[in-house]
């Protein structure tokens, strides 16, 4: 017979071995789907995780990994806060429309203006417009007791509403003949997130999540608020003796997850992507979801799930187009990692002893 | 720029090696923005690609991905086909045009295609359809068809394309049917079956007895039929399941000639950039079958509609004209300017309601 | 503007078939989070029932096998989830997500045969005279027989909630795993049968989307009703009727949307379109003063040896 203990602590050993175990099973499971589509296994497997780290073009793909991966890890580590709270934000996607929207609309209510602080105001504004958006649910959360999930995920529909009345009207460019979307910013100096190095996909939006992981470990570790955070999110009540205020935490974690998320969407709209248009939004907030619990909530573990990720989009389109792998086989594929990897988790909280219950 | 360079270096030692090996296919690269399965855009996209194959068999290599999001995916993907040398790209998606024109700079010696942009470089053509054309023929049969005299029409987003289909249905509808009325729902989505249904049900309950579509879905076409008495349009595709009715006709979009053609041009090495703006004479815009649920008469009409434009002795946007406020836009005998239809932003005269801003 | 236009029976009528996925999924849905879980993966499992069910309806020409392999895809796909939370202890939330993201992928590629088929048409139930009635006609008995069922289905929840066994366990469950345990309830198992439950339900949903309310399969045309379904649980505070109250009302506001514009009222669209969703969060706020709804045990873990 098969039995479960609940490890007292949770195993550094298989932390470390899982998400290894399940990539594997996943190339594993992976290669069989493949093959049933009458691909080859292998060779899809390989143009996945192999071409876009080591292949001919990987000089072209390595800095594509920064690009697609700095927003997924910018918002997985503000969302892994509040998680750790206990405390569900799923509504990162509208707060980051809403970063995209008032960012791009600070830097356009500038053009054709060119000085050196537009940049920087565009900053602020992404960071609040995504911060304002998340005091939403925060705020009925804290005064009614409102839950967040629901606010939150609610929130992500009205601001595509929003987002598409604002490329259609307010927003859209006076000279793009009456089709939908702003102005470019990357052809806006001051507005621009360009690329730090050319050609190297460092791009602001690329610092900052590098600093949210640091400053995320900083807090998690070193400070109050972060052994407050993880106390209500283990122990809630022993949390409420040792003075932890609830509401500050909840004002906390949602704001500062809302205005990640928002800056996240500001660098994406005014460098890589450019401009406001219908279809900005590309479901980076719900991934990062699933980053965060990859990266099992710790900051350097959210920063490998972000480049696992970002790595299986690119790899997955090149296996389209080389391999003829139909898109759908990829989302089934990465589904598939999320549930080895989710799996596998039970071997880091659990002992699994073979044999007849011991007497205790 | 190093990288810029890097990456022509690259393409032009692929190049070099293309021509080295004369028997070497042209490689051809496709990006679509939805799924290949979505039965309207990116499904004719996608059987224009085939046409390609069949056409060229081996002497031509398709490349294709589907669901490529607009902005940076679309960049990243068009870079990564020009990389692995294609030597003709087609962009099939509107928000692809900044991302197509970034590329093209890096890639002189690739060549690349457009849809429904305006923008254009030494080495990129753009290429769309003159949809309205079948609309005129759509309006005329329309017109003729509806008892109850009103004509309901489901649009996507407020947007020039749509609102020149809008125009130039109910300029034809109102031609040989003064009494006709138009009711427009705007659905503010590409892609919702079931809003698309609701949509149709709501028009045919407020009394349309003609559905105009301008979404992909055939959740309308299905709608009509469970109401019966209502005639509808196919969009994009055939939808020919629902002939003879509620499809009476439809507006098909062939891609395949202009994908030839083009294809073939890079072959001889005869491309060059261009704007292509296509109608029924070119084959760009088809008109589906008129099914026998049509009187002979309406049918004789529509296909006397079809033949003047498809000849270009008539045009669907000729004066007089007016806008809807009741300015003068064009005067008796005067034809639409093809920068005025491209940024079509109004309705003409006659259509009542306001379009969302 | 012409507001005579709109025909309130028909309208009434129409919401109820708009209303009737979002019914299925959320009563399933509603019994998962009563034991105690909760399962965001609604749309994926909506989506592989749209799928299954329109590729059996097509290939037996039969409707009712296909609503009744949609049932069972649902179910199948959320035993996945079961395995994951019940067993391997996942978390939750992260479950639910991978979910519908392996649902929507799978189902992309299950139906990639189907498109731009017509599916075999459901029979209406023609009650010869009853239908013919004025008002009470279309909009009582004018209907297929799933949306009766989806009605039955609320009722049947209702029941056995508050008057059986069945239901005090589900809910001793959903409320404090551990004293539900101690009495001696299997409460693994009783999450397990919750859970196929909601799949069974959510796969109905997404059938009655691809055979009855569209009817046609195209990849993705769930469209996020699953996700609105999830809503409307907790719109509904965990009470069965209010589910049903809650989805009229959800299908209510898009379908007066469209009927106000066709009838050239001039209302701006988008921010109408919000409208489904600002009223949820209105009710929410209004609802959440009433705390003693929702389970306590909601998607917390539970394992029976520590």
């Amino acid at each position: 017979m098969i039995r479960l203990e609940k490890r007292p602590q949770p195993s550094r050993a298989w932390s470390l071995a899982t998400p290894l175990l399940a990539v594997l099973a996943t190339m594993i499971a992976g290669g069989l789907l493949f093959a049933a589509l009458g691909k080859d296994p292998v060779e899809a497997i390989r143009t996945i995780f192999w071409e876009p780290l080591f292949g001919e073009f990987s000089f072209y793909y390595r800095p594509q990994l920064l690009v697609k991966g700095a927003p997924l890890v910018l918002i997985a580590i503000g969302l892994s806060l509040g998680f750790k709270a206990g405390i569900w934000n799923i509504g990162a996607e509208g707060q980051y429309i809403m970063g995209a929207l008032f960012g791009a609309g600070v830097g356009l209510a500038f053009y054709p203006f060119e000085a050196w602080y537009i940049f920087p105001l565009m900053v602020i504004a992404g960071g609040f417009g995504g911060w304002i958006w998340a005091m939403i649910p925060a705020f009925l959360k804290v005064r009614f007791g409102t839950n967040e999930i629901l606010v939150s995920l609610m929130l992500v529909y009205v601001a595509e509403q929003f987002l598409a009345s604002m490329s259609l009207g307010l927003l859209k460019n006076p000279e793009g003949r009456g089709f939908p979307g702003s102005r470019n910013l990357q052809q806006y100096d001051s507005a621009h997130n360009a690329e730090l190095i050319a050609g190297s996909g460092m791009h602001w939006g690329v610092v900052a999540a590098l600093i949210a992981v640091i400053f995320a470990y900083v807090l998690l570790n070193r400070h109050m608020v972060g052994y407050h955070i993880r106390l209500t999110g283990e122990a809630p009540r022993a949390a409420r003796f040792a003075g932890v205020n609830p509401t500050r935490l909840i004002l906390f974690c949602l704001g500062t997850s809302g205005m990640l998320a928002g800056l996240a969407g500001m660098f994406e709209v005014s460098g890589p992507s450019g401009q406001v248009s219908i279809d900005f939004n590309v479901g980076y907030g719900f991934t990062a979801i699933i980053v965060a619990f990859l990266g099992r909530l710790h900051p350097v573990g959210i920063l490998l799930a972000g480049g696992l990720m970002a790595l299986t989009y690119i790899g997955g389109d090149i296996a389209q187009s080389n391999l003829q792998l139909p898109s759908a086989a990829i989302q089934v594929f990465q589904g598939m990692l999320l549930f080895f990897l989710l799996a596998f988790d039970l071997l880091t909280n659990f002992r699994i002893s073979l044999g007849k219950p011991e007497v205790s | 720029m190093k990288l810029t360079n890097l990456m022509t270096s690259a393409a032009v030692a692929l190049g070099l090696a293309t021509a080295a090996l004369a028997d070497d296919p042209t490689k051809v690269g496709f990006v679509y923005v939805g799924p290949v399965g979505d039965g309207g855009w990116t499904y004719e996209h996608d059987q224009a690609r085939k046409a390609v194959v069949e056409e060229f068999g081996d002497k031509v290599e398709t490349v294709y991905v589907e669901s490529v999001a607009e902005g940076p995916d679309a960049e990243r993907v068009i870079t990564q086909m020009a990389l692995q040398g294609a030597d003709l790209i087609f962009t099939t998606s509107f928000g692809y045009m900044d991302p197509t024109i970034n590329v093209a700079a890096k890639f002189p010696d690739v060549k690349f295609e457009h849809a429904t942009g305006y923008k254009n470089a030494d080495n990129v053509s753009t290429y769309s359809a003159r949809f309205y054309e079948g609309r005129a023929v759509q309006g005329t049969i329309a017109g003729h068809m509806t008892k109850s005299n009103v004509v309901g029409y489901i649009g996507s987003y407020p947007i020039p394309e749509v609102i020149r289909g809008i125009n130039s249905a109910y300029i034809h509808a109102k031609k040989v049917n003064p009494d006709v009325e138009f009711k427009i729902v705007w659905a503010f989505t590409w892609f919702d079956p079931a809003k698309e249904a609701d949509a149709a049900k709501v028009l045919i309950e407020q009394g349309a007895d003609v559905i105009l579509q301008h979404t992909d879905s055939t959740a309308p076409q299905a709608a009509a039929q469970a109401a019966g008495n209502v005639i509808t349009f196919g969009q994009a595709s055939d939808m020919a399941e629902y002939a003879p009715a509620p499809r009476v006709s439809s507006i098909i979009d062939n891609w395949a000639p202009y994908y030839i053609a083009r294809t073939q041009a890079v072959m001889d090495g005869t491309w060059e950039s261009k704007s292509t703006w296509d109608g029924i004479g070119a084959g760009m815009v088809g008109i589906g079958e008129i099914s026998d649920a049509v009187p002979a008469d309406v049918k004789e009409a529509a296909l006397a509609i079809k033949a003047a434009l498809a000849d270009g002795s008539y045009h669907a946007f000729t004066g007089p004209l007016n806008k809807q406020d009741g300015s003068a836009w064009l005067a008796e005998g005067e034809t639409a300017d093809d920068g005025t239809l491209a940024g079509m932003n109004f309705y003409v005269e006659g259509i009542e309601g306001d379009i969302p801003q | 503007m012409d507001l005579s236009a709109i025909n309130p029976v028909l309208l009434i009528a129409s919401l109820m078939v708009a209303a009737t996925p979002l019914l299925f999924a959320a009563i399933g849905e509603l019994v998962v989070e009563k034991s105690g879980v909760l399962n965001l993966g609604v749309e994926g499992m909506m989506i592989i029932g749209a799928v299954a069910g329109f590729a059996t309806a097509v290939e037996t020409g039969s409707p009712m096998l296909g609503f009744v392999a949609a049932a069972g895809a649902g179910a199948a796909l959320s035993v996945l989830f079961a395995i994951l939370t019940q067993y391997a202890q996942a978390n939750q939330v992260a479950s639910g997500l991978s979910l519908t993201l392996f649902g929507l992928g799978m189902s992309a590629l299950l139906g990639q045969s189907y498109v731009g088929i017509k599916p075999p048409q459901m029979l209406k139930i023609d009650l010869p005279l009853l239908s013919d009635l004025p008002v009470v006609g279309p909009i009582l008995f004018g209907h297929d027989l799933m949306l009766y069922v989806a009605i039955a289905v609320i009722a049947a929840v209702w029941a056995v909630i508050k008057f059986t066994r069945i239901g005090l366990v589900l809910r001793a469950v959903g409320e404090n795993h551990d004293a539900a345990h101690a009495l001696g309830y299997k409460v693994v198992r009783i999450r397990i049968m919750a859970i196929l439950f909601g799949g069974a339900c959510a796969g109905l949903g997404g059938a009655y989307i691809s055979l009855i309310r569209v009817p046609q399969w195209t990849e993705g045309m769930t469209a996020g009703i699953g996700w609105i379904a999830l809503a409307l649980v907790v719109f509904a505070s965990w009470k069965p009727w209010r589910v049903l109250l809650g989805a009229y009302l959800f299908g209510g506001v898009t379908v007066v949307q469209l009927n106000l514009q066709a009838a050239g009222v001039a209302i701006p669209v988008e921010y109408l379109a919000m409208s489904p969703y600002l009223i949820t969060i209105l009710v929410l706020v209004i609802l959440s003063a009433d705390k003693s709804s929702a389970p306590a045990a909601l998607g917390r873990n539970f394992h029976a040896a520590r």
